[in-house]
C-alpha cells in the first residue's frame, strides 16, 4: 500500500513502507526542491528592499547589505500608473471570467443533451478549433482590422472568452452528473429549456463551473500576449504588460511618474533607483497571485479531476 | 481505474443512435431555445477561429493594404519559396521540434517520478505542503518568470555573476549573449514551471489505484521498485498516453511566452531561441512581412493538424479508449 494512502485508510501495512534512509532521502529531496521553487521569488523581494547603491555595488543578493524601502516609496509617490493598471487588470479579469463562464455554459448545455439531434455537429464545431487554427496573421487581422478593436479592453477580453477545451469539460460534466430523469420530469412539469438550465443544471454543476472560473481567472490575470499584440498606446496597460514594459525600459515608469519629474526639477541630482524599482514593481505585480494561490491551488487540484470521465 | 486528467474529457463523446430522424426545420422549431443559448459562443467561435481559418489564403497572396485581403493578387507558392530560401525556416523548425521533444520527455519522466516519490512521504501534511509549493511557479506569468531568471542571470547584477560564480572562483558569463547555455536553461525553466501541474495529474492517477494490488504485491514480497515498475506505472499508462499524445499533437506549437519573454529578445540568442511562434510574431508585427509570416503560420497549422491526427491514429491502434477522437 502506498504510504500516502496509509494515513487515509485504516488498514495500514507496515511491511510495505520505505526503509528509513530512503524515506529520509525523499524528504530531504523534496525540501530542497521546494526551496528551489521559492528562492527565485525571494531574490526578487530581497533586491526590492535593498538600497539602490548597494545593489549597484554588490549585485542582486539574498541578504540585503543595506535595507531600504526607497523603491516602494518611489513607486507609490505617484501610483497613478500602477493603480490604473491594477484596475484594468481587475476589470478585464472579472468581466472576462464571468462572461466566459456564462457563454461557455450556455453552449455546453445543448451539446450535452443526447436528445438534441444537432448536438453532434455543434460538439464538432467547437472541438475542431482545438485541432486547427488559421495562425496569428489572419487572427490578428480579424481583431485589428475587421473588428477594429485595437487599443480597446474588448481586445483583451474577447479572444479568451470561448476555450474549446473548457466547453468540452463542462459538457462532459453535464452529461455524466446530471441524471436525465431529472430533466425529463422537469420537462413534464412544463419547464422551458432555459428554466431547466438555470434552475436545475447550473446549481448542480457548481464544482465544474468553479474550476473553470478559477482557470479563466488565472488566464485573464496572467495574460500579457493580447496586450503585446493589440495595445499600442499607453492607456490600457494591464499589470502584466506594465511589468513587461518595465523590464524592457525602466524609464517607462519614470516617464509616467510626475513624481520623478518633480524631483528632477527640484533637486536636479535625482538618481532614478532603476534596479530596485524594477524588482519592487514585480513584487507589487505578483502580490495578488501569491495571496490567492494557496486557495487557488487547493481547488485546482480538486478541479483537475472534476471533468474526468467516471470509469 | 485511474482517474483521468480533464484532457480525457474530450474523449467521452457519447453519440446516441436512438434519436429519430427529424427534418432540420422541425429540429429548429423544437429546440429553438438551444440555438439562442449557443448563439454568443457561435459568434465568438466564428470570429475568433473560423474566419481566421479562411484567412490562410493570405499565405498564397501578395497582400497590399490598398486592395485588401480578397482583392490582393495571388502569388501562388512564392511566399513559401521565400520562406525556405531563408536560413530561418530550418532553424525555427529544428528549434521548435527539438525543444518540444525535450519538454515532452522531461514533462513525463520528472513529474511521474515526483508523483511516485511524493506518494511515499509518510506525513500527509508534508506531502501537501511540498505539492502546494511545487505548484507555485505554474501560477506565475511568463513575464514574472523572465524576471526571476533575470535575477539570477543578469549580466551586470545577476546573482550568478555577482555572487555565486566569483565565490567559486569562476569567470563571469554573459548569459544573455551565450548561445550554448540556453538549450539547457529553457528546458529547466519549462520543467520547473509545469512540474506542479503535471505532478498533480499523475498523483491523482496514482491515488486512484486500488490498494489491493499493493497488498498482494507485498505478500508476494515485491520490492518497492518492483511495485513501481509492475503496478504503478502500468496502471497509470492511460493517463501517460493521453498526456503524451496531447503534447505530441502540439509539438509544432511552441510556448510563445517561454521563448519570447525568458531570453529577453536577445538577438544574439535567436539561433537557439527562435521558434516558429516567435518567428511568425516577429516577421509579422515587428518586421511587417505578412507574406513570410503567414506562410510560416500556415505550415505550422497544417503540420500540427496532421500530427494530431497521426498521434491519435497511433493511440487508437494501441488502445481505442485512450484516443482523443
Amino acid at each position: 500500500m502506498e504510504a500516502a494512502e496509509a494515513t487515509q485508510s485504516s488498514g495500514s501495512n507496515p511491511k510495505n513502507q520505505l526503509s528509513v534512509p530512503a524515506s529520509l532521502g525523499i524528504n530531504v529531496f523534496f525540501i530542497i526542491y521546494s526551496l528551489l521553487c521559492i528562492i527565485p521569488l525571494l531574490l526578487i523581494v530581497m533586491v526590492s528592499i535593498t538600497d539602490e547603491s548597494a545593489v549597484v555595488r554588490n549585485g542582486y543578493q539574498f541578504i540585503p547589505s543595506k535595507f531600504d524601502l526607497g523603491a516602494y516609496q518611489f513607486l507609490f509617490k505617484d501610483a497613478t500608473q500602477i493603480l490604473r493598471s491594477y484596475s484594468i487588470s481587475i476589470f478585464v479579469t472579472i468581466v472576462g471570467t464571468v462572461l466566459s463562464l456564462v457563454i461557455m455554459a450556455l453552449y455546453a448545455y445543448p451539446i450535452s443533451r443526447t436528445d438534441f439531434p444537432h448536438a453532434k455537429f455543434f460538439t464538432f464545431f467547437v472541438f475542431f478549433t482545438m485541432l486547427f487554427s488559421g495562425g496569428l496573421v489572419p487572427w490578428y487581422l480579424v481583431y485589428a482590422q475587421t473588428l477594429d478593436l485595437k487599443d480597446t479592453l474588448m481586445a483583451l477580453i474577447m479572444p479568451l472568452l470561448v476555450a474549446a477545451f473548457f466547453v468540452l469539460i463542462i459538457r462532459t460534466f453535464f452529461q455524466t452528473t446530471i441524471p436525465a430523469a431529472i430533466l425529463e420530469s422537469a420537462k413534464i412539469d412544463g419547464a422551458g429549456e432555459l428554466t431547466i438550465f438555470l434552475k436545475i443544471v447550473l446549481p448542480l454543476s457548481l464544482p465544474v463551473l468553479a474550476t473553470v472560473a478559477l482557470f479563466q481567472t488565472l488566464t485573464y490575470w496572467n495574460d500579457w500576449f493580447l496586450s503585446l499584440v493589440f495595445i499600442t498606446k499607453d492607456g490600457n496597460i494591464t499589470v502584466q504588460y506594465l511589468m513587461y514594459k518595465t523590464m524592457l525600459n525602466i524609464q517607462f515608469l519614470a516617464n509616467n511618474s510626475t513624481a520623478a519629474a518633480a524631483i528632477t526639477a527640484a533637486g536636479g541630482t535625482f538618481r532614478f533607483p532603476s534596479e530596485t524599482v524594477r524588482m519592487a514593481m514585480v513584487v507589487v505585480g505578483i502580490g495578488p497571485i501569491i495571496f490567492a494561490y494557496p486557495f487557488f491551488q487547493k481547488y485546482f487540484v480538486k478541479g483537475l479531476t472534476v471533468g474526468a470521465v467516471k470509469g | 481505474m485511474a482517474k483521468q486528467a480533464p484532457e480525457a474529457a474530450a474523449a467521452a463523446y457519447i453519440p446516441r443512435s436512438s434519436v429519430k430522424k427529424m427534418s432540420h426545420l422541425r429540429i429548429f422549431r423544437k429546440y429553438w431555445m438551444f440555438y439562442v443559448m449557443m448563439l454568443p459562443a457561435i459568434v465568438l467561435l466564428v470570429l475568433n477561429n473560423y474566419i481566421p481559418m479562411f484567412g490562410i489564403i493570405i499565405a498564397f497572396k501578395n497582400i497590399n493594404y490598398a486592395d485588401g485581403i480578397l482583392g490582393s493578387p495571388w502569388s501562388g507558392l512564392r511566399n513559401f519559396e521565400y520562406l525556405f530560401k531563408t536560413s530561418d525556416a530550418w532553424i525555427i523548425t529544428r528549434n521548435t521540434l527539438l525543444y518540444n521533444s525535450g519538454f515532452i520527455v522531461l514533462n513525463l519522466v520528472f513529474p511521474i517520478a515526483f508523483a511516485i516519490m511524493l506518494n511515499e512521504i509518510r506525513s500527509r501534511f508534508l506531502a501537501k505542503l511540498h505539492q502546494t509549493i511545487m505548484f507555485l511557479p505554474y501560477f506565475l506569468s511568463m513575464v514574472v518568470i523572465s524576471y526571476l531568471v533575470f535575477g539570477f542571470m543578469s549580466d551586470e547584477h545577476g546573482y550568478l555573476n555577482s555572487s555565486l560564480l566569483p565565490s567559486l572562483g569562476l569567470e563571469k558569463v554573459q548569459w544573455y549573449f551565450t548561445q550554448e547555455v540556453w538549450p539547457y536553461i529553457l528546458p529547466i525553466v519549462n520543467t520547473w514551471k509545469s512540474m506542479g501541474y503535471f505532478t498533480v495529474i499523475y498523483m491523482a492517477a496514482i491515488i486512484g489505484i486500488d490498494d489491493e494490488y499493493y497488498e498482494a504485491a507485498t505478500i508476494d514480497g515485491a520490492s518497492k521498485w518492483k511495485q513501481m515498475t509492475s503496478i504503478t506505472v502500468p496502471l497509470i499508462m492511460p493517463v501517460i498516453t493521453i498526456m503524451t499524445l496531447l503534447q505530441i499533437g502540439k509539438i509544432f506549437n511552441a510556448d510563445f511566452g517561454l521563448f519570447f519573454q525568458v531570453p529577453r529578445e536577445s538577438g544574439v540568442l535567436f539561433p537557439v531561441t527562435n521558434v516558429i511562434d516567435t518567428y511568425v510574431y516577429r516577421t509579422f508585427l515587428t518586421v511587417g512581412d505578412i507574406g513570410l509570416s503567414s506562410a510560416a503560420g500556415l505550415l505550422q497549422s497544417v503540420v500540427g493538424f496532421t500530427l494530431v491526427f497521426l498521434s491519435n491514429w497511433v493511440v487508437r491502434r494501441i488502445n481505442k479508449e485512450n484516443a482523443l477522437f
